[in-house]
């Protein structure tokens, strides 16, 4: 039999990691649906679980000059709610389930479930996101980029969890957030994009595009940005069939049951044509 | 077997069960309240809805566990209240109800909601009841229910 272990302290989650091995339930609204058994049994963990959503120490949400920190047991409808929390992040966030799901789910967890339709991380991606990673004797700080490896796989040890999440503060002039997906809320994205920028005195100071659910990760491509900064906002727009050209190699969805990939590709392309000459 | 305690509809309970079992299941199981539904299963529907900590949650997907030392009210509990009673009487005076499968769930969510809204606009009733899926309204009549609740229990929240 599984071993469950509720946690209502973070030095007791992680000594209970140090322990053994153990899958981490936060609000358990991914866990429950990959390991779910028939009506009226208990949720069919294979492996022990320790439970991590009572650890009131984590749930936060702080900010510096510099940055904003999210605590890992920060619930999704509390960032929703928050002033202080990124607009791109709440944008994203109100289009993720209903309610009643928001106040249990986590942003940890959906970063940790690494899935590529997880629709905080492409917003994660271009806020240049970092991840806190903790166990009993360490405490590392992954940038989101390189804490996701593929789909469903992280960079985090069998000990360590994830206890923050920190944003740095950033101004865009502009930004958009796209899900496509057949239903707004409830529905897992067939795609999802966000674009930022970032124009002063008609120049682009900085460009910020990443496509969800078109790759195994979320895909943002800074060396193609970066050929755009420095440009003013005309010539950014007369690049766009170059821009175009830029991302149309690296966009490469899989099929599956909810999507085609040239659907998903030519919808991918036409969201970053349509951010780019709207901006 | 793990003792877990909480409030139920106000009393304090303390069970000695198995943590990952799901708060739907308990609810019907243990304390036959029967008036939380299981439509989905998967947290799309709303039908097991009951309030946690005053606010709604798919107790569907909510592990056992993660209600220990919390507050549970089921709406069963919740009927005793006025809240219920503006609502009760708002969703039968505007057709909010057809076959009813949904009405539990549909009420949690409109407390949830006027609790932290208590005068909301059409659209913030969309999102409120956004996890909440009805078979039979067509929805229309369900968010007109809503706003005759607000306005007339309005002072209650
Ligand atoms: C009806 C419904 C609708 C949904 N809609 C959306 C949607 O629109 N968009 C979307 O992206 N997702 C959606 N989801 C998926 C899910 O709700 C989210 O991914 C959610 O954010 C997961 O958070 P959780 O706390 O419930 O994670 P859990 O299920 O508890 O955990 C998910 C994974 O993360 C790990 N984990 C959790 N916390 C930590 C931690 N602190 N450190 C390390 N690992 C951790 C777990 O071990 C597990 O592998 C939906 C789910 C349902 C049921
Ligand atoms: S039964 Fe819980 S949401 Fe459908
Ligand atoms: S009244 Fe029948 S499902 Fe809503």
């Amino acid at each position: 039999m599984v071993e469950s272990h509720i946690a209502k302290t973070l030095e007791d989650a992680l000594k209970t990691l140090n322990s053994g091995k153990f899958r981490i339930v936060a609000g358990g609204t991914d866990m429950l649906i990959q390991n779910r058994s028939h009506t009226g049994m208990p949720i069919g963990y294979k492996d022990n679980v320790v439970y991590i959503n009572l650890i009131n120490e984590l749930d936060y949400i702080k900010e510096d000059e510099d940055n904003v920190y999210i605590g890992a047991t920060t619930r999704l409808e509390t960032i929703l709610k928050s002033e202080n929390a990124p607009k791109i992040l709440k944008n994203i966030i109100h289009e993720m389930a209903g309610p009643g799901i928001r106040h249990t789910a986590t942003l940890a967890g959906n970063i940790a479930n690494a899935s590529p339709a997880g629709d905080s991380l492409v917003g994660l991606y271009v806020l240049d996101a970092s991840i806190k990673c903790q166990s009993v004797d360490n405490t590392r700080i992954v940038k989101i980029k390189d804490f996701i490896q593929g789909v469903r796989k992280i960079d985090l040890k069998s000990n360590e969890m994830i206890t923050e999440v920190m944003i740095p503060k950033y101004d865009f002039s502009r930004f958009v957030f796209k899900k496509v997906a057949p239903r707004l809320s409830d529905a897992i994205s067939k795609l999802s994009f966000v674009g930022a920028i970032r124009i002063e005195d008609n120049e682009v100071k900085d460009l910020r595009m990443a496509l969800g659910a078109v790759y195994m990760t979320v895909l943002r491509k800074e060396d193609i940005e970066s050929k755009y900064i420095g440009q003013s906002i005309g010539e950014l727009k007369n690049n766009i069939e170059l821009i175009i050209e830029d991302y149309n190699s690296f966009i490469k969805p899989i099929d599956d049951q909810r999507s085609n990939k040239e659907y998903r590709k030519q919808v991918a392309l036409n969201l970053i044509k349509d951010f780019i000459m709207k901006s | 077997m793990t003792e877990i305690k909480f409030k139920l509809n106000g009393k304090e309970q303390t069970l000695n069960t198995d943590p990952n079992r799901r708060l739907l299941d308990v609810l019907r199981e243990d304390f036959k309240l029967t008036g939380s539904k299981e439509g989905c299963g998967e947290g799309e529907c709303g039908a097991c809805s009951v309030l946690l900590n005053k606010q709604i949650v798919n107790s569907c997907s909510v592990p056992l566990a993660n209600v220990d030392g919390q507050d549970i009210v089921t709406i069963e509990g919740f009927s005793k209240t006025k809240e219920y009673q503006v609502i009760k009487d708002s969703f039968a005076t505007a057709g909010g109800v057809q076959c009813g499968f949904c009405t539990p769930g549909m009420i949690i969510a409109t407390q949830s909601l006027l609790n932290t809204k208590p005068r909301p606009n059409d659209y913030e009733i969309k999102i409120g009841l956004s996890g909440n899926l009805c078979r039979c309204t067509g929805y229309n009549l369900i968010i007109k229910s809503v706003k005759l609740a607000a306005k007339d229990g309005d002072g209650l929240w």
